[in-house]
């Protein structure tokens, strides 16, 4: 893109028109494209990737959307202003922030520390943050059962404390703050390891502490990556389903999370129910898509700003 | 860093201790990193490992033999052998058209391909149930052909293809749109054919990217339980994949045998994060290895 840029750039006076190009479609000034280039494959790659993409994802998603547009706003409105969805909907969003506020706070003392310091076991640390990237779901929700029961490993000596986690709201948070625990880590770590010497030696020649130097110059250029990991993070939670049904107790209005309520409304064959629901959680994570990209343009932006 | 005259011991170590944290400092925050990582991360992997052997190596073999775990361990294996072909021809196609040309809405496009991350699991399991399902789209159709998709094999691969969609595309455009395309185009210029080009300046070019890629892509396609529970059905022994028959087992309140099965799955995914570290490694010191070459040559 920068070479493309790069090539038409010089040529201020050129008619705005040649640069625009006409009102052509998509596809067409998609192909266009490739005849100005000597590498061979364009016609073939883009479109056996729009093939795939709608036949897999966009065919199948906008489905879901005409089903419950069939349904009529009322019954859209009776479904998702239920009592027991709207108990699952706050729990679900209140958990998941939750779990993303522990991983903000945690992802970045985790990549601080992963970045900066020199200790035996680093490596295997770095290593290990991706967990929850690869362990199954399933697997991590029997393992986190078994760790919180009363029994468990850590259940036993919070239980006398007064707290019980696994079969609560508590639990939830537990297993959602497992899921999201790489994504502020993976996300502030190369902002980290990018950021200038100078900036930090520089305010410790104007007197500045090491808090100061961390509130006024890391946190600042962390703040756009800390921010991404945590919607991300926020985002995988909030539909997140495997971990969370073993530990949750899935009693209807206090531990139950809503992509469960999708599926027992499958369950009793209540697909208007289960789509309605499904369509709201689409837009929020589609809202949360957006934000995601406008963080990241953002952080990017900031990036090339200070390196510039 | 003329100021030779300045009596410091030593100028780098005035740096460092200008900018670095005092050691009790340093030590209490990788203490409690250790601890956040330790009680989120090892003690849960620890368990799956002591819950599986807790009544003894037979058991825990008997259960990993046992037909219906078999079943299971074959599906998935069956499941993965599908779906991750399928998303890295299109990882690789859709990174080719994405990286190596310019046209309009590519960053649509880019959006659109990370959408499957976006869908919660529960989700992409029940637009294939809304399509396919009994009430679907395409169901009166399906059933009056005998073609059995949802609660199926068929559907089971669908729905994973769809959660593991990103994987390599995302993983390879952005090494792609850095590795610009003055290489192929050379390969061109002096009469490669479009194969031969690929095959011997793409293709070594992204291996690093596509392996990774494939990696996290098989952890995924094997370990995924969401999406698959709502199309699979749950028949044991014929759409019951290695995660969901651990949901199954633990129900059932057969622990150990639960625990034995979710041992392999957890294996799995201490392999994918060794290789994916090799990789990682691997990559790095090729980059170290390219960036001397550079240097060494003259400007």
């Amino acid at each position: 893109m920068t070479a493309a840029a790069h090539h038409t750039a010089p040529a201020p006076a050129a008619p705005p028109r040649l640069v625009r190009g006409g009102e052509q479609g998509f596809f067409s000034r998609a192909l266009r494209a490739h005849s100005a280039s000597v590498l061979p494959g364009f016609g073939l790659a883009f479109g056996y990737t729009i093939l795939y993409l709608s036949l897999i994802v966009l065919i199948p998603l906008s489905a879901t959307f005409f089903k419950s547009a069939g349904l009529g706003w009322d019954a859209f409105w009776a479904t998702i202003t239920a009592p027991r969805v709207l108990a699952s909907l706050r729990l679900s969003f209140g958990a998941s922030l939750a779990a993303a506020l522990i991983n903000a706070v945690f992802g970045l003392l985790v990549a601080w520390v992963l970045v900066r310091y020199r200790f035996i076991g680093r490596r295997v640390c770095d290593a290990l943050v991706d967990l929850p990237f690869a362990l199954p779901t399933a697997v991590a929700g029997i393992a986190l059962t078994a760790v919180y029961a009363g029994n468990g490993w850590l259940g036993q000596h919070l239980e006398p404390l007064g707290i019980k986690v696994a079969f609560t709201p508590l639990g939830v948070v537990v297993a959602l703050t497992f899921i999201g625990l790489p994504f502020v880590v993976r996300t502030v770590q190369p902002v980290l390891e990018d950021l200038e010497p100078e900036l930090e030696e520089a305010a410790a020649t104007l007197g500045a502490n090491r808090l100061q130097t961390f509130q006024r110059i890391i946190l600042p250029a962390v703040w756009p990556a800390l921010l991404t990991g945590f919607t991300l993070a926020f985002a995988r939670a909030v539909g997140e389903y495997g971990s969370v049904i073993f530990i949750a107790g899935n009693m209807p209005m206090v531990s139950e999370i809503t992509p469960l309520l999708i599926i027992i409304k499958l369950e009793q064959y209540d697909y208007a129910g289960a789509t309605s629901v499904a369509v709201l959680m689409l837009v929020i994570s589609f809202a949360l898509l957006l934000l995601i990209n406008l963080l990241q343009c953002w952080s990017s932006r900031r990036m090339g700003q200070t390196r510039g | 860093m003329t100021a030779a005259t300045l009596p410091l011991p030593s100028p780098a170590a005035a740096r460092n201790r200008a900018t670095a944290e005092p050691a009790y400092v340093r030590w209490l925050l990788i203490g409690l990193a250790l601890a956040f990582l330790g009680v989120f991360l090892l003690v849960p992997l620890a368990a799956v490992f002591t819950e599986a052997l807790r009544k003894g190596v037979e058991t825990y073999f008997a259960a990993l033999t046992e037909p219906d775990a078999v079943a299971a361990i074959r599906l998935t294996l069956l499941v993965a052998a599908i779906a991750v072909p399928a998303n890295l021809v299109f990882g690789v196609a859709a990174a080719w058209a994405i990286a190596k040309f310019d046209f309009h809405g590519k960053s649509v496009l880019i959006t659109l391909i990370d959408l499957p991350f976006a869908v919660s699991p529960v989700i992409a399991g029940l637009i294939y149930v809304l399509l396919f399902g009994a009430q679907g789209w395409l169901g009166p159709w399906l059933q009056a052909h005998d073609i059995r998709i949802l609660f199926a094999v068929p559907g089971i691969v669908l729905a994973t293809i769809f959660v593991t969609f990103p994987f390599v595309a995302r993983e390879l455009i952005p090494l792609m749109q850095a590795q610009g395309t003055e290489e192929e185009e050379a390969a061109r210029v002096l009469g490669a054919s479009g194969w031969q080009m690929f095959r011997r300046v793409t293709l070594p070019n992204i291996k690093w990217g596509l392996l990774y890629g494939v990696i996290l892509c098989n952890a995924r396609a094997m370990g995924e339980f969401g999406a698959v529970s709502v199309v699979s059905g749950h028949v044991r022994g014929l759409t019951n994949t290695t995660p969901l028959h651990v949901e199954i087992l633990y129900n059932e309140y057969n622990f150990a045998a639960a625990f034995a099965v979710a041992s392999l799955l957890a294996s799995l995914a201490l392999v994918t994060l060794l290789l994916k570290s090799l990789v990682e490694w691997k990559t790095r010191r090729e980059l170290a290895l390219a960036a001397e070459v550079s240097s060494e040559r003259p400007a």
